[in-house]
């Protein structure tokens, strides 16, 4: 899919943060030397198409005291994985849950639900309230905690060279 | 930096979560919701993004939406290789971001790319460099989050 480069624009105008000032928006359109009016419609548009999933506020866990997060995975029949997948989702506590293939026979796991918490314990439960959500359709499971951040980098819009 | 959250805070933070309004001025209805000035609104939402309990404030893009590629990989580095290994992984500006875990499979990264090919590309790149096997494991379906920082 390739961007209007007005949308483009946008994009790079908007990935580091909106300004945390009464009307945000109408100092992004200054920026960009679009009206106020344009910009909530293409943000209207690109939010219809998908490239804009919601706009608000990323919460830091770590700051928050979820300084724990596992990465638990589950090997789920696959005749109901994707409705199983939407469940799991869906519970308050997992921030990502993806469908991925296994890599046998060494990773026989194909759901992915990630999962934060103030230690380990308080993972390990809510792993066990996920376990009973998928109860006889999930053969195995595990759970792998984060040790250590090797590398963080935003995943940021590369500017296009001109 | 402040170190408490007032319930206020709190109950702000999980209402920034949700999403903004696409009007003039979208944080109006929180206003009114909270009983507070639009401005206190935004000064707090400031405060609590200064003081780090928000990375972000924005709107968020669905990566792939956006043109590229990504893909979750896995190694299985021995012990007394991981520095090494690390430092090679690392270098490539494909590696998004990176994870050590607790497992035979011990590092995790992200891989961004333009394409998919560059995805396979860098992977064997890496293959080669480490003589260690890369796992791939691409994104098929991705489910629906309802997930909120209890704040």
């Amino acid at each position: 899919m390739t961007l209007h480069p007005k949308d483009r624009a946008i994009v790079e105008a908007t990935q580091a943060g909106l300004p945390l000032v009464q009307a945000p928006f109408e100092v992004i359109a200054e920026t960009l030397g679009m009206s106020e009016a344009e910009l909530l419609e293409r943000l209207a548009r690109l939010k219809e198409q998908g490239v804009i999933r919601r706009i608000g506020a990323a919460p830091n866990h770590y700051r928050l005291g979820l300084s724990s997060n596992g990465m638990t995975v589950w090997d789920v029949d696959d005749a109901v994985v994707d409705e199983l997948g939407e469940r799991v989702g869906a519970l308050p506590f997992v921030t990502h849950s993806y469908r991925r293939p296994r890599a046998l026979p060494d990773w026989p796991y194909n759901l992915f639900a990630m999962v934060h918490g103030a230690d380990r314990d308080e993972v390990h439960a809510k792993r066990a309230d996920i376990a009973d959500l998928l109860g006889d359709a999930c053969r195995s499971s595990d759970i792998l905690f984060s040790t250590r951040i090797l590398k963080k980098t935003g995943m940021r819009l590369r500017r296009k060279e001109r | 930096m402040s170190d408490t959250l007032s319930k206020l805070d709190r109950r702000l933070i999980n209402r920034l979560q949700d999403d903004l309004p696409l009007t003039s001025r979208p944080f109006a209805e929180i206003a009114e919701d909270f009983g507070l000035e639009e401005q206190e609104v935004v000064d707090l939402a400031r405060r609590l993004r200064d003081d780090g309990y928000l990375t972000r404030f924005g709107p968020f893009f669905d990566a792939e939406a956006l043109g590229g590629a990504f893909c979750l990989c896995a190694m299985a580095v021995p012990e007394d290789r991981f520095e090494e290994v690390l430092t090679k992984v690392n270098a490539h500006a494909e590696v998004a971001h990176n994870y050590e875990r607790d497992h035979r499979l011990n590092m995790w990264f992200v891989l961004a790319t333009e394409s998919q090919k560059d995805i396979a590309d860098t992977a064997a790149v890496i293959e080669q460099e480490t003589g260690l096997q890369v796992l791939l494991f691409p994104k098929e379906r991705e489910f629906f989050i309802g997930f909120r920082v209890n704040a």
